[in-house]
Order: C-alpha cells, then structure tokens, then sequence
C-alpha cells in the first residue's frame, strides 16, 4: 500500500486506507479463531527501539510527544506490519512519570541516564503483615498505604479518613481530614498529574486514529497481569514472594483469589473503553526456572486462568506474553477454550509450542534477542525461515515477532531483514 | 562429615526440606542450650545446603527453594558467627575468588545476588559490587581483588554491549589471562558468550557454580 507521507491528514486515504485496516486486522482475528489467514501477519512492537531508529536519545523518545509520534508512525509506514503496538503510549510516559512522582521506575533523568531504557525497582511494597489489610480491603490498602508508597503525588493519602464505618454525623464530622494541609496538597498533585496523564493519553489516541486512518491497526490497548504476578512484582517484591510459598501461603492464596477479581474488573471495563478486544498480559513469574510444577498449579496458573476465562466471557482476546522458557507450562496452559486467545512466548521453542497448542490458541513470537541485536540480517532471515516452514506452512496460527517485540539496540537492518522473510517465506 | 547425630541428622533434613520453624527452632537450641560448636553447626548448613543445590539440578527446586534456604542460612549465621572463638581454625579454605557484578546501564540484582549466595555456600569467596557497575571499577576491583573469576550479570538487551566492553577493557588492560569470565542474565545465550568473548555462560545459579567448580578443578 502507498502511504501518505507523515503530516498528510489521515482522511486522504479514505476507503483504500479502511479496506487494508480490515485486512490486515482479519489477519490477526482469522489466526485467533484458529483459521488460516490469507498470509502469516508480521507485527512490529517497538519501544526504545524507535530511539535508535531515529537517533534520538531515549530521553526524548520519553519526554518529546509530537516527536515520538512522528518517528512511531514512520517506522511503521516503513515496516508496513499487520499492526502494531501502542508505541506512544509505551515510550512516551516521561512527563506522565514525572507529575505522578512515580517512585516504581527508574527512567531518563530520574535515576539512569538518557540513553538507558526505565528500569523497575523490585523492593517490597507491602510487608508480609499486610496481607490481612490488603485482603480485607483493598481500596483503603491503596489510599493509605500503597499510593502514597509508589507515587510521591499521593503522599498525603495517608491522612484520608477511613471511609467504611462513617455513618450519620459522624460521617459529617468524618470528612475533617480533607482540610488538612498534607491531604489538600495530595489532592492537588493528583489533579495536575492527571492534567499531564490526559495530555499523555490524548497523544496515544491522536497516535493510533491517525494510523487506524492510514489502515493500521493497534494491535491491543488494554493491558492485564497475572495476580501472581500483580502481587510479586508490584507488592512482595520478588524475594518477599518467593519465600511467602512457604511463610505465608495461605494469606497469599487469599489475595490471589481478591486480585483476580478486582484485576478481571478493571481489565474488562478498560479493553471495552479502548475499543480493542486484544488484551495484552506480559507475564513474569511463570517461567519454568522460576517455580515447580506443584508450586505452578497451586499458585500461579488457577488465579490466572480464573481471569482470562473471565476475559473470554467478556468477549475480549486475552495475550499473555510467556517470558522466558514456559515449555514445562505448555499442556497446563492448554486448558483454555480453543480459539480464543493469542500465546506469545519468549524463549520457549515456538516449534514446540505449535505441537502442544497449535490446536487451541494462535501463536506470536519469537525471533530471539541476541540473534536480533548481534546476528546478520541472513541470520534473521533464516530464523523467519525456520518458524515459517516449520510452524505457520504447517498450520500453526502464526503471529511473526520479535521475542519480546524488537529488542532496544537491534540494527535497523534486522528488522528489515524480519519484515523482508515473512514476506519471502509466508505470503 | 563424621559421627552425626540423631539432632545434626534432623537439622539438615529440616533444612533441606524447607522446614523453617522446626530448623531454626534447633539451630537455635544447639548453639544457645546444648553448646554445640557453632562451627560444626555452620557444617551441617553447608551440608544441608548441598542437598539443596542437588534437589535444584535434578529439577525438583527451583528459585523460591533457594531464596529460602539463603535466608536460613543467614539467620543461623547470624546467631553462629558471633559465638565462633578467634581459635577455631580460621575459618574453611575457599575454592577460588569470584569478583560478580551486573554490568553497566543494568539495574537488575536478583539473578546476581543469588549465584552470589550459591557460590558462597558452596566455598567459594564472592565480592559481589553491585549493579550499573562501569567498566573503570571492574577493571580496579579486578587489580585490587585479584579473582580467579569474573561474573559479570545483565538482564536487559543493553547488556550485551556493557558486557563486550567490560570483557575488551579487562583484556586491554592485561588481565584477562588471569582469569576466566562467566556471564549470566535472562537473555544470555551462545550468541551471546561468542559476541562478548565471555569464557562461558550459565542459565542459572548451578551452572555457575558447575563452572567455578570445574575451572577452580583445572586450576589447582
């Protein structure tokens, strides 16, 4: 298809742009029902890699929002994939970070340097002792001690009044609390950080309408979590966790099960809102190294299954992305209904997973990193090769990518290279 | 270890089976109640150690086990260590030094910290210096330490390339003969060890200690 150049409006494509959306976009949804889309779909998931195919630093792919769109949407012109990801709103979070105080993360300018990509600080964020106060409530956990944990705009929130309880006058008298000078200026923050949020996410839509109006899709908008996951990287911290399988087992399964609720919640009113079914869950703790079977079936997989069944009920197409090698996982996280989901593994052998899976879910993946950031572009090529002969010619339900979308410091001649060989060898 | 008893036998199996409150709860009698040599204790913490190590190479521990078993490591030590006389021997002969840290521009520690607490519980002495650690401090730890290995941990793509450097500076400055380099971190693979010129990789904490081992083997 011949795209407009960037800056031309969006509207000139018409309907030329609406019928190569439609198509490209049943591609994607022909390889989740499980049939044969008319050719293997290649979709481009970048990140910091937009930084160095513009040249720019990662600082400004973080902080430069009419840029970043640019560069988005030129990489993707140039690539020509099926879809691909929400790039601005994964790259260009740098002022949202900011005006949130976000203490998670470690980002350009606030911890590394500009031409480092964010980090995440894994430390406990809730103590052990805290799980009865998490379970019981788990709003009043995130007001009073979570927030303002996480995100300097809510240090204040720790002052909040306790809501469940007030009744009658003292409700009335309850509200006190909100004329304190600490709770007046959280209240504050938060208001001129979702100022900056809104900014944020307004240049995410104007992003993805002006490619949807040159006839590419995203390929999701929602994003999900594991409650294992929810509760190991964002509360426990990944020691914490790992040593609550033993300590506090009992207490944990009790959050999962709240989590899973309250994350099925979320997650089916956001992925409606967007629009999008496709819900993207990049998954950490599943990897076979990282827990037994037994520790897999009783922790991991009843909670995360509970939420994607509840995803399908719901009419949306859960994503999970397996990081790292899942292929003892594999027949456990087959039982799911068939046609309903996409698996993208990361270094599980996807020839491996078409056996087991092929039946009952589409698969995306998984050139690998080290391949993509130190190989030749032939090598590229005959990595595409092997997964297009040996999964999509053989009727696996293909989605050709990166194993975790295109690695930061991959050369731009790699992903030409894996672009070109889908091409080449899957139509 | 000769002449066990029936309470040393039960302390490792305890240990080794993950039974926290029941070994420390022992640990804790032999040293403060019964008098037992903190030495001896810290033996069959080793020992008990051991059999984790195995549990984990044969596929039937995994990280949590080994999380865990450090962390009651560190509680008993941390009762022990104290009462050890300044006569007690001096302490076990290590295998070899090991000079560990996650490359420059990588802020990821826990693949790092527990290959650490693996190699010193199976006898080798670790200087572990951190994470985001440049090139220059590898190259001055490595005068002033003088290991017989260096690990150098990356999670993150970026780490390749700090990996590279750091192994082409210590070559630059004249060191790499003394030494062998093991690298590990979620995406390290072959590709990776021939692209950095790392001596080996590891998947995972038993790897690098099967590769310390055989190379302190070699070398002695």
């Amino acid at each position: 298809m011949s795209a407009p150049a960037p800056g031309t409006p969006a509207a000139a494509t018409g309907a030329a742009a609406k019928a190569a959306y439609d198509r490209r976009w049943q591609r994607i949804l022909d390889c989740v029902a499980l049939k044969t889309p008319e050719r293997m779909p290649v979709v481009m998931y970048a990140t910091f890699w937009l930084a160095k195919y513009a040249g720019i630093t990662y600082r400004q792919l973080m902080y430069e929002y009419e840029m970043t769109r640019e560069i988005a949407e030129r990489a993707v012109l140039e690539f020509d994939p099926e879809a691909y990801n929400p790039m601005v709103l994964q790259s260009a979070s740098g002022r949202a970070l900011e005006a949130i105080g976000f203490k998670q993360l470690q980002w350009p300018g606030h911890g590394v340097r500009d031409d480092q990509p964010f980090q995440y600080l894994d430390r406990e964020y809730m103590k052990p002792e805290e799980y009865d106060d998490f379970i019981f409530d788990p709003t009043g956990f995130y007001l009073h001690n979570y927030l303002p944990r996480v995100a300097s705009a809510f240090e204040g929130f720790e002052e909040l009044p306790h809501f469940p309880g007030l009744h009658y006058f003292r409700l009335v008298a309850g509200i006190r609390p909100f004329a304190r000078p600490r709770v007046r200026a959280a209240l504050a923050n938060v208001m001129r950080a979702a100022e900056e949020v809104d900014r944020f996410v307004a240049q995410h839509t104007a992003f993805t309408e002006r490619m949807t109006g040159l006839g590419y899709p995203c390929t999701n908008i929602a994003t999900s979590i594991a409650p294992y996951d929810f509760i190991a990287d964002y509360f426990r911290g990944a020691r914490g966790m790992m040593t609550d399988l033993f300590r506090h087992k009992d207490k944990l399964l009790e959050a999962l099960d709240k989590a899973a609720v309250f994350i099925l919640r979320q997650t089916v009113a956001s992925a409606k809102a967007s629009g999008n079914p496709i819900v993207f869950i990049p998954t950490h703790w599943a990897p076979d190294a990282f827990m037994s079977e037994a520790q897999f079936r009783k922790f991991w997989w009843p909670s995360f299954r509970r939420v994607m069944i509840g995803l399908i009920e719901a009419d949306l197409v859960p994503m999970p992305l397996w990081e790292s090698d899942c292929t003892k996982r594999l027949e456990i996280i087959r039982d799911v209904p068939p046609g309903k989901c996409i698996y993208w593994f990361e270094r599980t052998d996807m020839v491996r997973a078409f056996e087991v899976l092929g039946d009952v879910t589409a698969l995306r993946g998984n050139l690998s990193p080290s391949m993509m950031t130190t190989g030749k572009p032939h090598e590229v090529d005959a990595a595409v090769r092997h997964l297009a002969e040996n999964v999509f010619a053989k009727g696996g339900k293909l989605i050709l990518d990166c194993a975790f979308g295109i690695p930061d410091e991959t050369p731009v001649a790699n992903v030409r290279a894996m672009f070109d060989a889908a091409r080449k060898y899957a139509g | 270890m000769s002449d066990m008893s029936e309470q040393d036998r039960q302390l490792m199996e305890w240990l080794a089976d993950m039974r926290e409150d029941e070994a420390l709860q022992l640990a804790n009698k032999m040293l403060l109640e019964d008098g037992a040599d903190p030495l001896r204790v810290l033996e069959l913490c080793r020992n008990a150690m051991d059999i984790v190590g195995q549990r984990f190479s044969q596929g039937e521990y995994f990280l949590p086990e080994l999380v865990l078993a450090g962390e009651m490591l560190q509680k008993i030590g941390a009762v022990a260590k104290p009462l050890i006389k300044q006569t007690a021997g001096g302490g076990q002969r290590k295998l070899a030094k090991v000079l560990i840290g996650t490359v420059h521009g990588d802020l990821h520690d826990i693949g790092k910290n527990i290959v650490t607490f693996m190699l010193d519980i199976n006898g080798f002495e670790v200087k572990d210096i951190g994470v985001d650690v440049p090139v220059q401090t590898f190259i001055d730890e490595i005068n002033g330490y003088a290991p017989d290995v260096v690990g150098l941990s990356g999670f993150l793509t970026l780490a390749f390339e700090s990996m590279k450097e750091t192994i082409a500076a210590i070559e630059a400055a004249g060191l790499r003969e003394r030494m062998k380099i093991m690298i590990g971190g979620g995406q390290i693979d072959e590709t990776v060890r021939a692209y950095t010129g790392a001596d080996a990789f590891g998947r995972n904490a038993v790897d690098a200690v099967s590769l310390c081992k055989n190379w302190a083997v070699v070398a002695a």
